[in-house]
């Protein structure tokens, strides 16, 4: 569909949790649909871990549609006819976004040398965006998995800034459980020989560490029964079993292929900041010790979504988003949708979560 | 009643007729959202919370803020006298403890609505002394074994439960079906009634 590719330098550098400050920070974009007069009608859409802000326009690498193509465009859940749709490629990341694959002053990439940053720092330079696009206040913030902290620390952090909030499958707060699988990725990562502590711009990318950490997430993105329904047991095309560590199962060749074609359009180095900020994350503790007080009068209209099936961002969690937004005083919702896929049924086919998005954003 | 809200079931309407517009509203057992519907429309702030998942769906579809919760553990969560009304419609009978439910509601609403089917109604009275069965009636539709009334309770019982708890019963509304009955002989006579307290 129609969009509109564009990249803004911030006109300040943008101070991080980490302390110190990052200059000359761009910020990748995509907009869908026209903002209205008054500027009211903008939606910011927050995307996932390895997300980009091609949400709905084909992927400039791959070629593939774009990540929610399926509930943003005209007519649909998230109505472009209707409201002005902004993605943001997160800083850290490679899609057009400062992270550690950028130049840095001394005109080498930053690889290592770019500063940890938080998904605070992230929204932070959201909030830069939508500063110099003059939107003081947003429809709603919406985003699934990592783009729903960014929804919550929005909400936390500028509460002004947006009248919805919509949180899909995600969390205040990265479990121990999260953390180990980030960990298993990131040592994947740097145990490859080509990482070469961050430094292998311009020559071999660590793309052996790379496959095999999204392989490790991507399992974690997925139910067991979703894994038994789509693979079981089954071989990959052959009769018999190998004897051999040939991808012999259909399940093998499965991740293999998710994990070599994800080397493709990510950077190794983005992985460990990204992934660094979620472990990092945990609302309450930036708030004082008690998530309700994150929330202390705020006026936005929340909607949190779990999947009855993800095991990576539970149901639990949501709950307990909900429980102290219930103690905070404000207007909120929540439905835990049942659909097989784990994690991933956010970015699937589930018609509830359509008529769920559809009537929060009214 | 002058308002729009026909299709509403009767305990529903003369709760939306006897809440104040413009009032902060937490319904508990909100089911499909008719009561929240109607109570938006008289500029009330509402909010319930739903069991059902699918009822949640509907809920949050139309632009309702509907928790999916469980009341018997979820009220706790809420501030002292975060609303102006707490309402209970036809869920009493299905708490886990209604005792602590009654005291959740005075504690969340400034004043509470509670509904629920009266067990001495005599047609269940009748059920159970001639046929010797637990009731199946127009109220109480639902087998023993599946019925999600697991405290069956009659006018009198509440009566007696809102005294001990402290509550003053500020208004009741007693039906047989869509009728009203009057309030002597309503343990007898009346399927269900509807009470407004305070604390």
């Amino acid at each position: 569909m129609n969009t509109h590719s564009q990249t803004l330098c911030l006109p300040d550098p943008l101070p991080l949790d980490g302390g110190g400050e990052l200059a000359r920070v761009e910020v990748a974009y995509e907009t869908y649909g026209e903002l209205n007069a008054d500027c009211s009608n903008a939606i910011l859409l927050c995307h996932a871990l390895t997300g980009d802000q091609y949400v709905a326009s084909p992927h400039p690498i791959t070629g593939k549609p774009g990540w929610w193509e399926r509930m943003v465009g005209p007519g649909k859940p998230i109505d472009t006819d209707r409201f002005h749709v902004i993605c943001a490629n997160v800083i850290g990341s490679c899609m057009g976004s400062t992270g550690p694959a950028s130049e840095a002053s001394d005109g080498n990439p930053y690889a290592m040398r770019f500063p940890v940053i938080t998904i605070r720092d992230m929204v932070r330079a959201h909030v830069g965006l939508l500063d110099a696009l003059g939107i003081a206040r947003l429809h709603a913030v919406v985003g699934g998995s990592m783009g729903g902290m960014q929804a919550l620390s929005l909400a936390a952090n500028w509460p002004e800034r947006t009248e919805r909030v919509l949180v899909i499958a995600s969390t205040s707060r990265h479990s121990a459980q999260n953390i180990a699988f980030h960990e298993l990725g990131r040592q994947a990562i740097m145990a490859d020989p080509r990482w070469q502590d961050g430094d292998y711009y311009g020559g071999e990318a660590p793309d052996n560490g790379l496959a095999v950490a999204r392989m490790a997430a991507h399992i974690t993105y997925l139910s067991e029964e979703a894994l038994t329904e789509k693979f079981g047991r089954n071989l990959q095309d052959r009769d018999a079993k190998s004897f051999g560590f040939d991808a012999d199962f259909q399940v093998e060749s499965y991740l293999r292929y998710q994990g070599s074609g994800f080397t493709r359009r990510f950077d190794a180095n983005s992985y460990l900041y990204i992934t660094r900020a979620m472990d990092y994350f945990d609302l309450a503790e930036e708030h004082g010790g008690k998530l309700a007080d994150a929330f202390a009068g705020t006026d936005a209209r929340f909607c949190l979504v779990s999947f009855d099936s993800d095991w990576l961002y539970p149901t639990s969690e949501s709950r307990h988003v909900v429980h102290a937004l219930n103690a905070a005083g404000a207007a909120v919702s929540f439905v835990e949708l049942s659909a097989p896929h784990g994690h991933d049924s956010f970015l699937l086919d589930v018609p509830a979560l359509d008529r769920v998005i559809g009537g929060f954003l009214g | 009643m002058s308002r729009a809200h026909s299709p509403l079931r009767p305990d529903l309407a003369v709760i939306a007729s006897h809440v104040e517009p413009g009032s902060r509203v937490l319904d508990i057992g909100c089911g499909d959202g008719a009561l929240m519907l109607a109570l938006r429309e008289e500029g009330c702030d509402v909010r319930g919370i739903e069991i059902d998942g699918a009822c949640v769906e509907r809920c949050v579809s139309q632009g309702l803020s509907v928790v999916q919760g469980d009341a018997d553990r979820d009220l706790g969560d809420y501030p002292d006298k975060g609303f102006d009304y707490a309402i209970l419609s036809q869920t009493l009978q299905t708490a886990a403890r209604p005792d602590r439910m009654l005291d959740q509601l005075l504690r969340v609403g400034t004043r509470a609505f509670v509904s629920f089917p009266n067990f001495a109604h005599w047609r269940t009275r009748a059920a159970l002394m001639l046929g010797g069965r637990m009731p199946v009636t127009r109220s109480i539709p639902v087998s023993w074994y599946e019925t999600q009334n697991i405290h069956h309770v009659t006018i009198k019982d509440f009566q007696e439960l809102a005294r001990e708890k402290g509550a003053t019963i500020a208004r009741d509304w007693y039906f047989a079906g869509e009728r009203p009955v009057s309030r002597a002989g309503a343990n007898a006579r009346a399927e269900f009634a509807v009470f407004e307290l305070a604390r």
